[in-house]
């Protein structure tokens, strides 16, 4: 039995949700009931079966949609998807990199076939089925970087790696939180890192980049990153922020539960073997706060880091308008009681 | 007034000084003149004899004009603007040969912009001497609509091109040679922002 794809929109009339399995799956960032910048980096190692874990590479049930949403986002601009010309060859390990796993995760519906450099790949979801050579440019329609992560859930960036950083060199970036692949492209770990408030300081992203730039093939790492999301809007870009930004005055206390996500990115790193690039997938997960309140520690929990999280993290974050308005809402699901450790819904 | 460092991908510049070799590129804008006068007095002699001077007067009008001919470069030109000057100076970085010395002095959006320039066409980074001087006016993009909007001294801004308003960041493209603006009142446009001149 395969997945069950939903049919569902991600602007507009919004119709996402997460079934009853996605919400017991979801990957809930908060381990304690406080939140801190912190260099939470461990091994990408599979995790529990039904948990997003179970595969390194995760398709879920919004598999299809999130990829018609995707397409939507580069008609409309294509300088979402930019790869700069020395990135071509990480492109074609990217690309193996996620047909292997996908094929590996999901062989009800992806295959991979491999004779030498002639690989024929079939996506049932997307009723793809391509004949291409390993390397050659000409044999597929798009870049491989771009004709896989049309594929493939969540954002891409390909990282090079000299003089001891890392450059924002290629991605695909359609479902980001407020940040600009068109602006950043190009630049060093910290420079893309620059606006973000009080990590620096902290020493964070020094840490962060030893970490990384030791990171060996075969042995990815991950952590989670969050923030919110009025509407489940997958395209929260800084170039569209004049049209999603008014979606932030709507929060109501009648409509917090349907209106407002919480919106979870894992974020993995992995070592390519021909161009020793990194690729960094950032999955976007989202959910209701009416669906995480079906668990009582999650929404105990939530309301407790959100009403102490501090100012310069919620401004950073653009949670300033409704905050207090979901912090109200997430109040009545908190009866003081104490959480249990780690993440999971109870 | 010096700038002062803000965040990560925020330009700092230092003080233009000579540095060894004999084919030597000066590009500055309005008192980015200083910047060049104040090195010839440390430089050896015969420093400039195989040295360019690329200059865009702006708002400095002749002031510095003839200061910067005593200095006998073996070439001198005065350009209405740098984007005026870039078509040539792309043809200098592109036969330039490895020894090429480049000093950019001036406002923010004139070393950008040859500094963008010069690393397209594979100059080293390390071969490039920079020293702010004058104006802070900064070059911005829009986040939106990703046109340029020159000399900024507000904040915020009006885009030049969409007509947003924008708030000016620190965030800073190399790649670009700009800032970055974002819609300082996309949640509600009907909002009110003070603008004050703050980039003098």
């Amino acid at each position: 039995m395969g997945i069950q794809f939903r049919t569902e929109t991600f602007r507009d009339d919004f119709t996402f949700r997460n079934s009853p399995e996605h919400i017991r799956r979801f990957p809930f960032p908060f381990h304690e009931d406080s939140y801190m910048y912190a260099v939470n980096i461990e091994p990408h190692v599979p995790g529990p079966k039904g948990s997003v874990l179970e595969n390194l590479i995760d398709v879920d049930e919004h598999y299809v949609s999130e990829m018609a949403d995707r397409a939507l986002v580069l008609a409309e601009d294509p300088l979402r998807c930019q790869s700069l010309p020395h990135m071509t060859l990480a492109g074609w390990d990217l690309l193996e990199l996620l047909m292997t796993e996908q094929a590996k995760g999901y062989p009800e519906h992806f295959t991979l076939t491999r004779d030498g450099d002639n690989w024929h790949w079939i996506n049932r979801p997307l009723g793809i089925d391509q004949k291409f050579v390993f390397g050659d440019l000409s044999t597929l329609p798009y870049g491989p970087m771009e004709y896989i992560t049309r594929q493939s859930q969540g954002d891409f960036c390909i990282l090079d790696q000299r003089d001891g950083n890392l450059w924002m060199d290629a991605g695909i970036v359609t479902t980001q939180a407020d940040w600009s692949l068109d602006f950043d492209i190009g630049m060093n770990f910290f420079e893309w890192h620059a606006p973000v408030p009080l990590a620096h300081e902290k020493g964070v992203f020094t840490r962060a980049l030893k970490f990384l730039l030791n990171i060996q093939q075969g042995q990815p790492a991950r952590r989670l990153n969050w923030t919110m999301t009025i509407n489940p809007r997958l395209d929260t870009s800084p170039e569209n922020f004049h049209k999603w930004g008014p979606d932030r005055t709507t929060v109501t206390p009648e409509n917090v539960g349907q209106k407002v996500h919480l919106r979870v990115e894992l974020q993995s790193f992995w070592r390519l073997p021909r161009s020793n690039a990194m690729v960094f997938p950032i999955r976007c997960y989202l959910i209701k706060m009416d669906e995480l309140a079906t668990s009582k520690k999650w929404a105990r929990r939530l309301h407790r880091v959100l009403r102490d999280l501090p100012e310069e993290l919620a401004t950073y974050k653009g949670l300033t308008r409704y905050r207090p308005t979901v912090v109200e809402w997430l109040a009545k699901h908190d009866d003081g009681a104490p959480t249990s450790s780690g993440f999971g819904p109870d | 007034m010096p700038i002062e460092p803000t965040i990560k991908s925020r330009p700092v510049y230092g003080t233009l000084s000579p540095q060894p070799g004999t084919d030597h590129l000066f590009i500055a804008d309005a008192e980015g003149a200083e910047a060049i006068l104040d090195l010839a007095k440390s430089a050896p002699p015969g420093f400039f004899d195989a040295a360019e001077i690329v200059f865009i007067p702006r708002a400095s009008g002749d002031g510095y004009l003839a200061a910067l001919h005593a200095l006998k470069p073996a070439r001198f030109y005065e350009g209405p603007s740098i984007g005026a000057a870039l078509p040539r100076l792309k043809q200098t970085f592109a036969t330039a040969h490895m020894g090429l010395r480049l000093y950019l002095s001036g406002t923010e959006g004139l070393i950008g912009q040859a500094m963008q320039a010069a690393l397209d066409a594979g100059i080293d980074h390390s071969s490039i001497q920079t020293e702010h001087r004058g104006s802070l006016a900064r070059r911005v993009q829009c986040v939106h609509c990703k046109g340029v909007t020159e000399d900024v001294t507000t904040q915020p801004v009006t885009c030049s091109h969409c007509g947003l308003l924008l708030l000016v960041r620190d965030h800073y493209s190399r790649r670009l040679a700009a800032f970055q603006g974002v819609c300082i009142n996309a949640e509600d446009q009907s909002e009110k922002v003070p603008v004050e001149e703050v980039f003098r």
